[in-house]
């Protein structure tokens, strides 16, 4: 099968991850990880960008398929219940809230800049190298390293589960994709 | 000497389990398996030659190669509980 430019997005996913170690205000840049899927299936109810544009599950296709890293095990039962899912989606939010509270406080000054990345929502990694000031306020600088910290974790979870199980496995429960699953069924309830 | 005709085997998504995420569709040969509506896979088994590929890919593994006619028969079943 002949090779689209949309199948080489996984460059991107992997750059972004390195450009991460470097500055960490490149950070900014995986918000269009999270608007573009939801413009999509809002716009045109279906999951495009899954099925088309994810670079995050091409990397994890090429790194479980093409190099072997992953077991090729089925994904055990309750990891693809609606519960789980769901659960993990709403987990994930709550998360994330907090991490949008967290550059809040550093916006109004309550709170100063943390430069840490904190991975799996509990260890404080040291990332202060990946820090070089900001022109904008501070708060825009912990915006980058809690976001950076969301999609760190995701990445590291992606590839603990593509190695235990199948290599797209992160694409079960990938909150994301739940996200854009459930914004297309609403769609279509509507329209049919 | 009697043949026995072996019946098709087709790829078959347990749709309720289906994410969507599309795998499937990549690794088709023969563009059998399409995402349907953003909700779930669905294959057109005219197409399909039951190779196994995307039950290989599937990272939710829902997806199953059988007889064609068992298939069928379920479809059938899921209908009747519908009708009901």
């Amino acid at each position: 099968m002949k090779k689209k430019w949309s199948d080489y997005l996984w460059i991107l996913s992997l750059t972004y991850l390195i450009l991460g170690f470097f500055n960490i205000l490149f950070a900014w840049l995986g918000l269009l990880c999270f608007f573009i899927p939801l413009i999509i299936s809002l716009a045109k109810g279906t999951k495009g960008y899954c099925n088309r544009y994810c670079g995050r599950g091409q990397l994890f296709g090429l790194l479980g398929g093409t190099f072997g890293l992953s077991r090729k095990k089925d994904i055990p039962e309750w990891m693809k219940s609606k519960w789980f899912r769901y659960g993990f989606l709403t987990f994930f939010l709550i998360m994330f809230l907090q991490m949008l509270w967290n550059t809040y406080l550093v916006f109004t000054g309550v709170k100063s800049l943390k430069q840490a990345v904190t991975l799996l929502w509990t260890f404080k990694l040291p990332w202060h190298w990946a820090y070089h000031g900001t022109i904008f306020h501070p708060g825009a600088a912990q915006f980058a390293f809690g976001f950076y910290s969301v999609m760190l974790t995701s990445t590291v979870l992606g590839l603990i589960t593509m190695a235990l199980f199948k290599p797209r496995s992160w694409c079960v429960y990938c909150p994301m994709g739940t996200m854009t699953q459930l914004i297309c069924k609403a769609r279509h309830h509507k329209s049919s | 000497m009697e043949t026995k005709k072996r019946k098709k085997r087709k790829a078959f998504v347990d749709e309720k389990f289906c994410v969507a995420c599309g795998s499937c569709v990549k690794v088709c040969p023969m563009s059998a398996i399409q995402v349907y509506n953003g909700i779930m896979a669905k294959v057109n088994l005219e197409k399909c030659v039951g190779c196994g590929k995307c039950a290989k890919e599937c990272p939710a593994s829902v997806i199953t190669v059988k007889e064609e006619l068992s298939i069928l028969s379920e479809e059938v079943k899921v209908n009747e509980k519908e009708m009901v």
